[in-house]
């Protein structure tokens, strides 16, 4: 273990969120919020201060290993998460910092659950903070570290930590150079945001909560910046936020396809065009279900596509209370939950890519089992899958469910009903935000007890590292020094 | 640049390791999934399993926007099919390793219609330089740069010699020629010093740049004695041997060749027959002693296996043999055969992989200085790198003495329209100057301007 290397990480990680903090400060120093101001500028102070440990422990070898990967990973989350609570509770908005922890690693896991009740009273700068936290919580902190830092000549050490903070069953880089990759990959995701506040704006909205909400959509968060989410927008406001949420669910590497012209690998992309066809499935199924409820088919099919998109992409923004809706259109948007987004995508969830290699592999073992010698592999997009990248899509279900129950059980205790319960866990570890009924889309986190708080917390964080990095965290052999 | 290299074995991984810290973006296709997987761990590149002859497989790879394929796996058509097809989809240049003699001979003929920009033999490279080698014996190794007119020459200090105890400030007095002692090897250290009070000892491995025609001047005034080599027994009868052998007997050594293998003795009686071919186990101490491996001037091993040539070089060295010459694969552990009775070592993947590096390089040409080319030197600890001096540089003109290296670096020489300076303080960097640098591998040297300290 190269604990050297992983303070080494952890520190530039800090440097980073210190440096992101800036702008909060400055924006709560222009509305003169003072409380604010001043705990946001002394927080990104202290934790450039922290940063400068990395001066003092040089790591002697750069050289890390995949184990390492994923330590540094889930480490630098609980780091950023940490540090990133304490403007919050300074500044007064969140007084209890389980809360203000709550809140963080929701932004930075881009779920978006909150414990607010009331968010137009929480100051500027620190909504402008909690946004951003979806924002750079969405492509990866250390995808972006490894954007503009450039590490080690050739040597390859941080393949692993990008693939350990990237969703999906097989993380592969764009360009034979990681640093260009991630740079692809930010070029994509800032170029995507921006045209998003560009189209907020012409729509009308003001440009604080056109830059908040487009944060909120690229990272798939949720975060908004009015208590009713997105509903008091126009339906302009709100489509567009509809079709730039289906944009964030897909896979980054499909637009740096169309950015090459490679239309083709695009058409042929299965992942792609499972993710579509369940979105536009559930889109009609819905839509079916609730038309009585509204005015007009064009209403249903307006807010249906809003709903559906942002459960999928697990982004969690609402212009309707979908509590209310018939339990067929809940069970359905639960399922989506669960399901996700693509991988390689700013989303969470278990990844349509997942459950599509999942479905594939099933049917060949009942292949088998009608005909014991058939000899047959799995193909994802005309490739060959190898068989451990299966066999690893299945422990990463069982994880993913065991921790599930697990955390169900705990969050039982706070004796709300079963509905909460169940889906304020595959909310946070899923990535989403808001469940259905106390933690619904109206509702909020803030009655449960502070047990259930950081219980779903590390839900979160395991959901969006995708469970494997935070599990090795409790592993003590991987601890070992080697 | 866009960098494919097809083969990751031997020649391929020390390419890919090379080219990927030297900046540029690698993508290695190899059919076996485990080294592939090796090698992602490592280096920072991209790999694609499959043949990389297939179309399919290159576009993967993106050969068609690529600068240069490398094609390095273990079949020669494999490799010339490779080139041809990255050819046709439009990669800009092509290498090839061709290891059939047979195939290179024709090749001079077919390289437009392959459109080849460069082959490479590995045995027939290293060949050649075990024959360059032979030239001058008791130097360890030897390179040269400036289109051939200064070299540097890896020696060791024996007791008598009378370099013994000399500082390096009086070296040009006792030697009475222009020579500058780039790197010295004590035990375990390397030292790269530009002050002149480091003092040379016994036991000491010193690498020493000088033009060519002051060399075997140099040489003289050390007292060494150059000894003609009449007789060579060459253990082994690979492909090298045969290209070897040749090369010896064509200069007029008496060459004897022992090989294992009865069959593979009949060809090589038919392709040389000048030779003294002998069916034997060349590592029997037996065979060796009957053979006369005492009165022989040189011995060569090129077996297949690493261990045997070794062993059979170090009881040539035992014996007293005036010269002996090993061929290795594994490189790794070539810091272990320091005093072990192995005088000289070469190694067909490391030539091999240094001569391309040295066409990549000069392809490279970045800020108008372009890296001419890269001699590993002492183990492949210290690197002597070719540039030519741009207009940009701001050191041009300045002496050389006013100026701040960074530490364990230094010009070794200048060659300036044709004629070699051995530098002092006094001379200065001029434009379009040819200029050799000598420092520690690790330091990673681009770029002239990466020598010198900032201020």
């Amino acid at each position: 273990m190269n604990r050297r290397m992983i303070l080494q990480l952890v520190c530039y990680i800090l440097r980073v969120e210190a440096l992101c903090m800036l702008p909060a400060a400055l924006i709560s120093l222009f509305c003169r919020e003072w409380p604010a101001a001043i705990a946001l500028s002394g927080c990104a102070a202290g934790i450039a201060a922290v940063s400068l440990l990395s001066f003092v422990f040089r790591p002697k070898t750069r050289q890390i290993s995949p184990k390492e990967g994923f330590v540094i990973v889930a480490l630098c989350w609980i780091a950023v998460s940490v540090f990133g609570a304490m403007p919050f509770c300074f500044s007064g908005a969140i007084p209890s910092y389980v809360d203000a922890l709550f809140e963080t690693v929701s932004g930075f896991t881009t779920t978006g659950a909150s414990i607010l009740p009331e968010v137009e009273v929480v100051p500027k700068g620190l909504l402008y903070w909690r946004s951003f936290t979806h924002w750079l919580g969405g492509m990866g902190v250390l995808v972006f570290l490894l954007a503009i830092v450039s590490m080690g000549k050739g040597r390859n050490s941080l393949l692993h930590v990008m693939r350990a903070e990237s969703p999906g069953p097989q993380v592969d880089k764009l360009v034979p150079r990681l640093q260009n990759s991630a740079k692809i990959l930010y070029a994509i995701y800032i170029a995507l945001t921006l045209a998003q506040i560009l189209f907020l704006l012409a729509g009308g909205m003001p440009l604080f909560d056109s830059v908040c909400t487009a944060f909120g959509t690229a990272g798939t968060g949720g975060f908004g910046v009015k208590n009713d989410s997105l509903g008091s927008y126009s339906p302009y406001l709100q489509g567009v936020c509809t079709v730039f949420m289906a944009l964030f669910g897909i896979n980054f590497s499909v637009f740096y396809l169309l950015l090459l012209r490679q239309f083709s690998r695009v058409l042929h992309n299965q992942e792609l065009w499972t993710y579509l066809g369940i979105m536009g499935g559930a889109i009609a199924l819905i839509t079916w279900n609730v038309l009585p409820r509204f005015e007009s088919f064009g209403q249903a099919l307006h807010h249906t596509a809003f709903q559906v998109s942002s459960i999928m992409t697990t982004t969690g923004f609402s212009t309707v209370d979908f509590n209310l809706w018939p339990t067929f259109s809940k069970v359905i948007l639960v399922t989506l939950m669960i399901i996700g987004a693509c991988a390689g995508s700013t989303g969470g969830g278990i990844k349509v890519a997942r459950l599509l290699l999942i479905l594939k592999a099933t049917r060949r073992s009942v292949k088998r089992m009608l005909s014991p010698r058939s000899v047959a592999v799995v193909h994802m997009d005309g490739q060959r899958t190898e068989e451990d990248v299966i066999a690893n899509t299945f422990s990463f279900l069982t994880a993913y469910f065991l921790l599930s129950a697990a955390s169900i059980l705990i969050v039982a205790l706070d004796r709300f009903s079963f509905e909460t319960s169940f889906t304020a866990v595959i909310a946070c570890i899923s990535n989403i935000g808001p469940g259905l009924d106390v933690v619904g889309p109206m509702g909020n986190y803030g009655g449960l007890s502070v047990l259930s708080k950081l219980v779903l917390s590390l839900d979160m964080l395991a959901g969006r590292l995708e469970i494997f990095p935070m599990l090795m965290l409790f592993i003590p052999a991987a601890w070992k020094r080697s | 640049m866009k960098i494919v290299i097809v083969g990751d074995g031997k020649v391929g991984s020390a390419l890919t390791v090379q080219l990927a810290k030297e900046g540029h973006d690698v993508v290695v296709i190899d059919s076996n999934r485990m080294v592939l997987q090796e090698t992602q761990q490592y280096l920072d590149v991209n790999v694609i399993h499959g043949n990389g002859a297939l179309m399919r497989i290159q576009k993967m790879a993106d050969v068609d926007n690529s600068d240069l394929l490398i094609a390095a796996t273990s079949a020669d058509e494999t490799n010339l099919l490779c080139c041809m097809l990255a050819r046709r989809l439009g990669c800009k240049r092509t290498i090839a390793r061709v290891r059939n003699p047979e195939f290179s001979a024709q090749l001079y003929l077919l390289r437009e219609d392959l459109g080849l920009n460069m082959f490479i033999n590995p045995e027939g490279t290293t060949a050649r330089e075990i024959y360059r080698l032979l030239q001058f014996p008791s130097f360890l190794k030897r390179d040269s740069f400036a289109k051939g007119r200064a070299e540097i020459v890896e020696l060791e200090i024996r007791e008598d010699s009378p370099l013994n105890g000399v500082r390096l400030i009086d070296l040009s007095k006792v030697v009475k020629v222009k020579v500058l002692v780039c790197a010295v090897v004590r035990g375990n250290e390397v030292f790269i010093s530009n002050s002149g009070g480091f003092t040379l000892a016994a036991g000491d491995r010193i690498s020493v740049t000088a033009s060519s025609g002051d060399l075997a001047k140099f040489i003289r005034s050390l007292g060494i004695e150059r000894k003609k080599i009449r007789d060579a027994m060459i253990i082994g009868g690979s492909r090298i041997a045969v290209y070897l052998a040749e090369s010896l007997v064509q200069s007029g050594v008496k060459v004897k060749l022992i090989e294992i293998d009865e069959e593979r003795c009949n060809e090589l009686a038919i392709t040389l027959p000048k030779v003294n071919v002998v069916n034997a186990d060349g590592s029997d101490k037996n065979v060796l002693d009957s053979e006369g491996i005492a009165q022989t001037d040189a011995v060569i091993t090129l077996t297949d296996i690493d261990e045997i040539n070794l062993i059979i070089s170090m009881y040539a060295n035992f014996l007293g043999v005036y010269r002996g010459i090993t061929k290795i694969n594994r490189t790794e552990y070539s810091e272990v055969l320091n005093d072990k009775g192995i005088d000289c070592v070469v190694s067909p993947k490391d030539l091999c992989s240094s001569e391309i590096l040295r066409y990549v390089r000069a392809l490279d040409n970045r800020k108008g200085e372009t890296m001419l080319s890269l001699h590993r030197i002492v183990d492949d600890r210290v690197e002597a790198l070719e540039f030519r001096a741009g207009k940009d540089l701001p050191q041009l003109g300045r002496p050389l003495s006013q100026l701040h290296f960074k530490p364990n670096t230094l010009i070794a020489c200048l060659s300036r329209r044709g004629k070699i300076i051995i530098p002092q303080g006094s001379d200065c960097i001029e434009e379009d100057d040819t200029v050799v640098v000598v420092s520690l591998s690790d330091h990673g040297v681009n770029h002239l301007g990466d020598i010198f300290a900032e201020g």
